[in-house]
């Protein structure tokens, strides 16, 4: 099994808190990973060492066996490295087209060429017209992504990151915040995703039967410690997860 | 009737001028939260280098080239020389770009000398001429109309261009981009170069307005500029065109009806906005 990420000994702490807690874990390459924990449990934390937003207390991060522990945001993403975020992110002045064509145009194959946008111009819409048809939101295209319901969003997000053709795609939540409604046609989109097979997911997640119908593989952080980690139907099983969720560790972790 | 034309005429050439100064300093600060005080310098080095050059080869045209020319070279100087090293800190912003800014006052009075120098429109757009009973001055409507052009490019570059797209974008979130993969910092050089190149090219263009230019006129000048970037949305490339207009407009019409409040208009006119519409006119950050 092909590794697409691996931390050794990843670590954050802000002042005294340790967010993340020596991690160290290996993302199989072209599967689907899935990360729970309670809430606090340092998901989103692990998520910004791996896409750079954060840099670590201590330990380091490789990507295809290359360590990327110091590379920048933006030199991650062009490894490929592609991120959604817990809170909504669209520029919400910019149409919706406009949107994806941004990611479009900031694609590796076409970035270094600033001078020539006038040739590709109808080639990034087009591209773009694509991406939103995949995540069903083709009649939104000439809507400001302001007016867009929140479920829109989180799409409009997802077809940003789609369009940046990153190998991997960490997926912070993606149905947070959603109404019951919404949240069907986000689960469809991620299938979608899944199905397209040269690509790597990591997704957060507390809905668990989302997390059992897509997942390849479960890793469950608590503490900002790897508790477990496995097959979902193992992690369901697993005692010492159920009693993390119930609230029994707390207060194991609390007296010692 | 005319005399009401003549003054919106004066208006919009003042407006227009303005504009093109602040235009730079909106796209800069929305971009990269970079307040740049030196924008008045890049304004008089523009009008002082386009001056000579077009009394020393007498072709005002070539002279705004060079003006232009100027400012983009001493905008990628001043970016990667003096903001650079400040970004993300707005007080050393303040002061180091306000001490440049006097640096590049003063170094105009090194090599040009002290005094103030008498500047004439070429030949060709000297006088005026009539439509019906109305005087138009052939100058101050080379201004409007060159200034119309530049925003207009402008405004294409950013809505029709990738480049442009991710200049109005980096103005919404800047953080946001960089997750894109997108190099922000050589885009903000670009849009930094261009915001001084058109403050120059306004220097240039105030100089045979006013007919004289001085050294301190820039930092003057840019006072206004600041006016009409918190009036238009900070960030806003059109609301700085419609605040420099509204700017522009009031001081040339207050001037003549209410000689007293032309001083105080600006001022007046930004407090309004700032109760009313504390985002300025155009709101452009999410």
């Amino acid at each position: 099994m092909e590794a697409i990420i691996q931390t050794e000994d990843l670590s954050i702490s802000f002042g005294g808190h340790v967010a993340v807690d020596s991690v160290s874990i290996t993302i199989p390459s072209k599967k689907f990973t899935s990360i729970i924990g309670p809430n606090g449990a340092g998901k989103t934390t692990f998520f910004n060492l791996l896409s750079g937003q954060l840099s670590p207390t201590k330990g380091s991060i490789f990507y295809k066996e290359e360590e990327i522990t110091k590379l920048s945001t933006t030199e991650r993403t062009r490894l490929g490295i592609g991120r959604s975020f817990q809170i909504t992110n669209v520029f919400p002045n910019l149409t919706v087209l406009e949107n994806v064509r941004l990611a479009v145009q900031s694609q590796k194959k076409v970035r270094y060429n600033m001078i020539a946008h006038f040739r590709h111009f109808k080639q990034f819409e087009q591209k773009s017209y694509e991406i939103l048809e995949k995540v069903f939101l083709l009649e939104k295209a000439d809507s400001k992504a302001v007016n867009l319901a929140h479920g829109e969003k989180r799409k409009l997000e997802i077809a940003m990151l789609l369009a940046l053709e990153t190998e991997l795609l960490l997926l912070d939540e993606p149905t947070a915040g959603m109404s019951l409604e919404e949240v069907p046609a986000i689960i469809d989109v991620i299938k979608q995703l899944k199905q397209e097979d040269d690509r790597t997911i990591v997704l957060i997640e507390h809905k668990m039967d989302m997390i059992m119908d897509l997942s390849d593989e479960v890793l469950v952080l608590f503490h900002g410690e790897l508790l477990a980690k496995g097959k979902p139907e193992e992690i369901v099983q697993n005692e010492t997860v159920q009693s993390a969720y119930l609230g029994g560790m707390y207060d194991e972790k609390q007296l010692t | 009737m005319d005399l009401v034309f003549s003054l919106l005429i004066n208006g919009l050439a003042t407006g227009m001028l303005i504009f093109l100064l602040a235009a730079g300093l909106t796209l800069i600060f929305g971009l990269m939260d970079v307040l740049n005080f030196a924008h008045g310098g890049l304004f008089i080095w523009g009008a002082y280098t386009g001056v000579w050059f077009y009394q020393m080869s007498d072709s005002f045209l070539l002279a705004i080239m060079v003006s232009i020319i100027t400012g983009l070279l001493l905008g990628l100087i001043t970016e990667k020389l003096i903001v650079r090293p400040v970004y993300g800190n707005h007080i050393q912003q303040i002061l180091i770009t306000l001490g440049f800014m006097l640096v590049l006052q003063e170094l105009i009075k090194v090599v040009f000398g002290p005094d103030q120098k008498a500047v004439f429109p070429p030949g060709w757009l000297q006088g005026s001429f009539m439509v019906g009973d109305i005087v138009i001055i052939k100058y101050r409507l080379f201004i409007i109309v060159l200034g119309f052009l530049v925003f207009f490019l402008i405004f294409f570059i950013l809505k029709r261009t990738r480049i442009g797209l991710i200049v109005r974008a980096g103005v919404i979130d800047k953080e946001m981009i960089q997750s894109l993969g997108i190099n922000i910092r050589f885009v903000f050089m670009l849009v930094f170069m261009v915001g001084a190149a058109m403050a120059a090219l306004s220097g240039m263009l105030h100089a045979p307005y006013s007919g004289v230019i001085y050294a301190e006129m820039g930092l003057e000048f840019s006072i206004l500029a600041f006016i009409v970037v918190v009036i238009g949305g900070m960030g806003s490339f059109t609301g700085s065109l419609f605040a420099a207009l509204l700017v522009g407009l009031a001081q040339a019409f207050m001037a003549y009806y209410f000689p007293a409040l032309s001083l105080a208009v600006n001022m007046l006119l930004m407090a309004t906005v700032l109760i009313f519409r504390p985002q300025g006119l155009f709101r452009v950050k999410g």
